[in-house]
């Protein structure tokens, strides 16, 4: 009996949660333009998505940035860490702090603020994209910085001495010794930053140029506008990257069932 | 000139410069812009402002009560699905962990789209209950971040402090009371930090949902639409402090952060 009412209870939440996403996909397969109406059967949505240039465009740019931001986060804050670790305390607790700053501030504040730096006070355009990649390397870097740390911890550092001693310069025994071993600390704050970025709404707005948009201010100015075209796109946009997450988080947790743990935390 | 050698410790002096440059000089140009006026005056106009205009003072209020109602509603939703899912046996616990975690990496623009869309069939004209609205669209947004914090703690305690609780006579309601959910408590509030800001800063949410209130987000962005940097600056530096006396009073538990940390 309070076994059923637990499982009802998750059962609920889980339904708060996915419902409206499932019937915004039941509704992508329709001509309705309004969410109740019933209408036929249609794959106009996704003719719309995958054909207007302009949400395309959106989309290739989202990605674009997400990947070029990723990967500049994962270079500044992996080197960043490994900088942090090896140098005196006093030096550690000071990145370690400013790394926090980001982390625990609101995205309005960062995105407003670097925008006032940037744009107002030094006159960068937006255009040149500047701002906007800035922005998300301040969003993402401190989270590869994070997840990059733990790793450098656990490492032993014997095995470098070692490399040292065997007459491997520095540089080497860097790239072959320490960074295979923090690896999936690394491989993990890039996926983190990727989904920081893709995710982000604020900082983008406050330090993108004025003709390009990011899938969440695209859609946030969509909900704003009238076009009911571009609106029932978007729940095909909605469904299609609910798959890709479905699909992914399914992968993840088959390999990670394959390899015999329970969790797969990074 | 010496020769440049390779260490360990200089890789750390970009991302040290860059943090300074684009972390720390902005928040100071943002203090310098609060206190200033249009011609670079020194001014405490927009603090006093602030705390004088019953408009900005009612959106601070509305902020707090809407944060704090918001945080409530998701850790009296988290708690029990944390505590469910760590203490129990099935075997298809981490599916299900998933399946809370998983909203975290869609857009939050297009689940926050499909709510509006569902809560305009359920209740019409979406703009008669903005409090509730508002409360409804960020429990939804955030209630994942507080789920896992929570779950991470409970299911990293010791199983014996709760069997030795048992053994010495407590039931299980007093076990929870005393053992499991103060050991909980840095869960709670990593949780909670992740929720509470949020919920007075995320302005879109809102704005989606045709709500018409305003939080302090809100008057960032529309200074930030007037072209006032001072003004905004202001607020942002007032929204600034509220961070740091949060992250003060939660001792600001480093590492213990999930905004994405979420990579299971």
């Amino acid at each position: 009996m309070r076994k059923y009412i637990k499982g009802m209870f998750l059962g609920l939440v889980l339904l708060f949660l996915y419902l409206p996403i499932f019937i915004l996909a039941v509704y992508s397969f329709t001509d309705a333009t309004n969410i109740g109406a019933i209408r036929g059967f249609s794959l106009h949505n996704y003719v719309t998505l995958f054909t207007t240039p302009e949400l395309l465009g959106m989309i290739g740019g989202t990605i674009l940035l997400a990947l070029g931001a990723a990967f500049l986060a994962t270079l500044l804050g992996t080197m960043g860490a490994i900088g942090a670790f090896y140098s005196k305390k006093k030096t550690t607790k000071v990145i370690s702090t400013m790394n926090q700053v980001p982390v625990v501030n609101a995205d309005v504040v960062t995105g407003f603020s670097l925008c006032i730096l940037l744009v107002v006070v030094l006159g960068v355009s937006k255009d040149t994209f500047v701002p906007l990649v800035v922005g998300h390397v301040i969003l993402c870097a401190p989270f590869v910085y994070l997840s990059v740390m733990p790793k450098i911890r656990q490492m032993d550092p014997s095995i470098y001495e070692a490399a040292l001693d065997l007459g491997a310069t520095p540089f080497v025994a860097l790239i072959q010794i320490v960074i295979p071993q923090i690896l999936p600390g690394i491989i993990s704050g890039f996926a983190l930053a990727v989904t920081l970025s893709l995710d982000d709404y604020f900082v983008a707005t406050y330090t993108k140029p004025a003709t390009f948009d990011t899938i969440s201010t695209y859609v946030v100015n969509a909900t704003k506008g009238a076009q009911t075209t571009i609106k029932t796109a978007l729940w095909a946009l909605s469904t299609v990257i609910f798959l890709i997450v479905l699909v992914l988080v399914a992968v993840m947790n088959l390999r990670a069932n394959k390899n015999g743990s329970e969790r797969v935390d990074a | 000139m010496r020769k440049f050698s390779f260490s360990r410790k200089s890789l750390g002096v970009p991302y040290a410069l860059f943090l300074f440059v684009f972390v720390i000089a902005p928040l100071l140009v943002l203090f310098y812009y609060a206190f200033t006026d249009g011609q670079g005056q020194f001014t405490i106009a927009n603090l006093t402002g602030f705390f004088t205009n019953p408009n900005t003072l009612g959106t601070l209020c509305y902020s707090f009560a809407l944060a704090i109602v918001t945080t409530a509603v998701c850790l009296l939703l988290a708690y029990p699905i944390a505590y469910i899912l760590a203490f129990s046996n099935i075997k298809s616990k981490s599916v299900i962990l998933m399946l809370f975690v998983m909203p975290m990496w869609i857009n939050f623009s297009l689940r926050i789209t499909a709510l509006k869309e569902v809560l305009t069939v359920l209740e019409g004209n979406l703009a008669m209950h903005p409090f509730l609205n508002a409360v409804i669209g960020m429990t939804y947004d955030f209630l994942p971040f507080m789920i896992l914090p929570i779950y991470t703690t409970i299911s990293r305690l010791d199983k014996a402090l709760r069997e030795a609780a048992m053994d010495l006579g407590a039931n299980e309601f007093e076990t929870f009371l005393k053992i499991t959910l103060p050991l909980s408590v840095p869960g709670i509030i990593s949780g909670v930090s992740m929720v509470f800001l949020p919920a007075m800063t995320n302005y879109v949410v809102l704005d989606m949902l045709y709500n018409s209130t305003y939080i302090m987000g809100s008057l960032i962005g529309s200074y930030f639409a007037a072209y006032n940097w001072h003004g905004g600056s202001m607020i942002a530096l007032i929204l600034l402090g509220i961070i740091c006396l949060f992250t003060l009073l939660t001792g600001g538990s480093e590492e213990e952060n999930t905004r994405g940390g979420a990579l299971l």
